[in-house]
């Protein structure tokens, strides 16, 4: 038998998965290219073993840059470490592009801000870079949510998102509020 | 025949199956008690995260891997009516299988090796539980020679005759794990052992995620195929009808087998160490392998309708309450489904690519695959060791009544146990925690649901206890009856030759491989990449 009999409900049932599947799949595609809403996805390298000793990462970067990037966004560097995310607390304005880079100085973490989609996992040896804007503000706890020792349960920052017209640009990378 | 060396194989691979199914329950009880943080005496981080490590290799691979291998033995024996091929390889795969589940047993109970069952480089554990993980999966390798060898002399002494159903699934799986499998091999022969026994000093991470990504996936489809299996060729006949549409059933198998496989990526959603363009390749793969589940849905639903109309159930839902409820194949069935629309809902969210970051990492995760693979999966194993028991006894169920409540109990435990995780989930609750001590007001959101979260985790222990209880009354004080059961359907239709075979297939997964992971991994010894040393936890 060479053709394949398939039942009148059958082929309708295909017929209706595949156009449930490709409204998906289609929702994702236009928002991807239009939007440009992709995961954290920047591949790049670097010694997690050195952090301290590299131009971005070295303990006086760290922070919410003084200088916003080119496009008026906000860079902030963190260190994700056992057990926090370096520096421990952050102020952000609300309604900016922020810029998150990111590196593990030893195992694997996760960053997330719930009820945000401020999430990345970070990987020792490549910096995880993830874009967010904070529309409310108000205090917001950074979760690690990846396993990365006993006590993980203790790994958390604090970001405090500032609304707009209260915000002030910070004077030197790595100061903390 | 050999009826007996097949019966004993399956029973032998069987208990171990569900004897590690029983112990990992009392874990999972412990950790929803522990988590709650309702008991201070009970909170351990490296108590619980040596539980979690446990349960996760317990209920992932140890319960998976023998139920697999028990039901391919019995499958491909009685399916094909002819003995098993090679018992003493059988067997051997078997005492392989048992030494790597013993040597990784000892480090994960002494708290040796909480780097969970996905392994977590460069989190080290001891040696010995990469080595007895390792032995594991090349002892299940022993069993897909076998039921690949069988399948192929089968068809060789019946040229241009169908293979039946229940087996050419069964060789589906058994070439989806050896793709599957290699993935988890690569990185535990090259990076997990040599860095373990200190050949090496330093792994690279991203390598490390991208090939534990390649089996992580196909997996799940290695577990779900025997479940697959139950509803298309014993449900059917359970509910006294047969099955919608075998060539529909055997699309679905190969569809699971080629879409299954390059898909891994969405694992990796939010890493970095892999680029957008091949996570949005694997996502629309990811979304493509929905459609052998549905049509699974369809073809099991349809054959249902059949046979309660056939029974006399009349108008659009008359047919479901005519369905005989009272049968633990069918009773099960229909749970399993109900919780593959919950699971499979929930599933769509994880794979839709940009939105996983809200839900990423979160108790909604295990939320999910605790419905798929707790749920339906588990739920259709339940059910087969319900219809094997007897025969591979020689004595009748223990009791079909304590059967029903036993599986609408792992439903309702299920069902109660899930639904606070996904609330918790979208709450921004992590899934790894061993206790909530973050100092923030979120958290006050979270209490409430600690409270289902033991009620559930009861209930499925109970329901445990009770499986386990009717597997060792049946088989010792069971009424003893003469056991000729009736083979699982194999309606023999004539099925086009690339629905018999896998020659075809097999080459399509080469090039989608190739295609899907090829650079990806060539990546890692193109760029500079900087490996870090061991850690321990």
């Amino acid at each position: 038998m060479s053709r394949l009999e398939i039942d009148e409900l059958e082929r309708k049932w295909l017929s209706v998965s595949l156009a449930m599947i490709g409204l998906f799949v289609g929702a994702i595609v236009v928002t991807a290219v239009s939007q440009g809403v992709h995961p954290p996805s920047h591949v790049e390298t670097i010694d997690s073993a050195s952090l301290h000793l590299s131009q971005e990462f070295a303990e006086d970067k760290l922070g919410v840059q003084p200088t916003p990037l080119a496009d008026g966004s906000l860079q902030v560097r963190l260190v994700a470490g056992r057990y926090g995310f370096y520096p421990r607390e952050i102020e952000v304005p609300a309604g900016r592009r922020i810029v998150f880079r990111m590196a593990s100085m030893d195992v694997l973490h996760g960053a997330h801000i719930p009820m945000t989609n401020m999430s990345t996992m970070i990987v020792p040896g490549y910096v995880s870079e993830v874009v967010s804007v904070f529309p409310k503000p108000g205090e917001y706890p950074m979760l690690c949510n990846e396993y990365c020792g006993l006590g993980h349960d203790h790994m958390w920052s604090k970001v405090t998102v500032i609304a707009q017209e209260n915000w002030r640009e910070p004077a030197t990378g790595g100061k903390q509020p | 025949m050999n009826d007996a060396t097949v019966n004993r194989l399956t029973l032998f691979n069987f208990w171990v199956a569900f004897g590690a199914f029983g112990l990992a329950c009392f874990f999972g009880m412990y950790q929803v008690l522990e988590r709650s943080g309702l008991f201070t005496f009970l909170q351990s981080p490296a108590a619980y995260f040596a539980s979690v490590s446990t349960h996760g290799v317990l209920m992932a691979f140890v319960l998976t891997t023998f139920f697999i291998m028990g039901f391919g033995y019995h499958t491909a024996a009685r399916s094909l009516r002819r003995p098993l091929w090679n018992p003493p390889l059988a067997w051997a795969g078997y005492g392989v299988c048992v030494v790597g589940v013993a040597l990784a047993a000892i480090p994960l109970l002494l708290g040796k090796a909480s780097v969970l069952y996905t392994f977590y480089p460069p989190i080290q554990a001891n040696v010995f539980f990469y080595l007895g993980a390792t032995l594991l999966v090349v002892g299940s390798w022993f069993w897909c020679v076998i039921m690949l060898v069988m399948f192929a002399q089968w068809k060789r002494d019946r040229p241009g005759e169908t293979v039946p159903l229940p087996m050419f699934a069964t060789a589906a799986n058994a070439l989806l794990w050896l793709w599957t499998s290699a993935g988890v091999a690569l990185e535990s022969v090259f990076q997990l052992l040599p860095w373990a026994l200190g050949l090496t000093d330093t792994i690279d991470v991203g390598l490390a995620r991208t090939l534990f990504a390649w089996t992580l996936h196909p997996i799940v489809y290695f577990w779900l195929i025997p479940a697959y299996i139950a509803l298309y060729c014993y449900v059917p006949q359970a509910a006294g009808g047969k099955l919608f549409s075998d060539v529909l059933a055997r699309t679905a198998f190969v569809l699971i087998l080629v879409l299954g496989l390059p898909i891994g990526f969405h694992h990796l959603y939010m890493d970095p160490e892999q680029g957008a363009g091949w996570k949005f390749l694997h996502m629309v793969g990811t979304f493509a392998v929905a459609i052998p589940t549905l049509l699974t849905g369809f073809t099991v639903i349809a054959s249902l309708e059949m046979a309660g109309r056939k029974r006399g159930g009349a108008g659009l839902f008359g047919w479901i309450g005519a369905l005989p409820w009272k049968n633990p194949m069918v009773l099960a069935a229909i749970l399993s489904l109900l919780m593959l629309v919950l699971g499979g809902f929930g599933g769509i969210v994880n794979a839709s690519y940009a939105m996983n970051a809200m839900v990423h990492n979160t108790a909604w995760v295990p939320g999910h695959f605790h419905l798929i693979f707790a749920g339906t999966v588990i739920t259709m194993y339940l059910a087969v060791a319900y219809k094997l028991w007897p025969e591979l006894c020689g004595r009748r169920l223990y009791s079909v009544d304590l059967a029903l409540v036993q599986l609408w109990g792992w439903f309702i435990g299920m069902v109660i146990m899930t639904t606070p995780w996904h609330i918790l989930g979208l709450l921004g609750q992590p899934r790894r925690i061993s206790a909530v001590q973050y100092n923030s007001v979120l958290t006050l959101s979270w209490e409430p649901y600690e409270l289902a979260m033991i009620a559930g985790g009861s209930i499925l222990l109970a329901s445990a206890c009770l499986f386990v209880y009717l597997l060792y009354k049946t088989q010792t004080a069971g009424e003893k009856v003469d056991a000729r059961e009736d083979a699982a359907a194999d309606s023999n239709h004539g099925a086009p030759a690339w629905l018999n075979g896998f020659a075809l297939w097999n080459r399509l997964i080469l090039v989608l491989m190739v295609l899907s992971y090829g650079y990806p991994i060539l990546q890692f010894f193109l760029l500079k990449t900087h490996s870090p040393t061991a850690w321990g936890y």
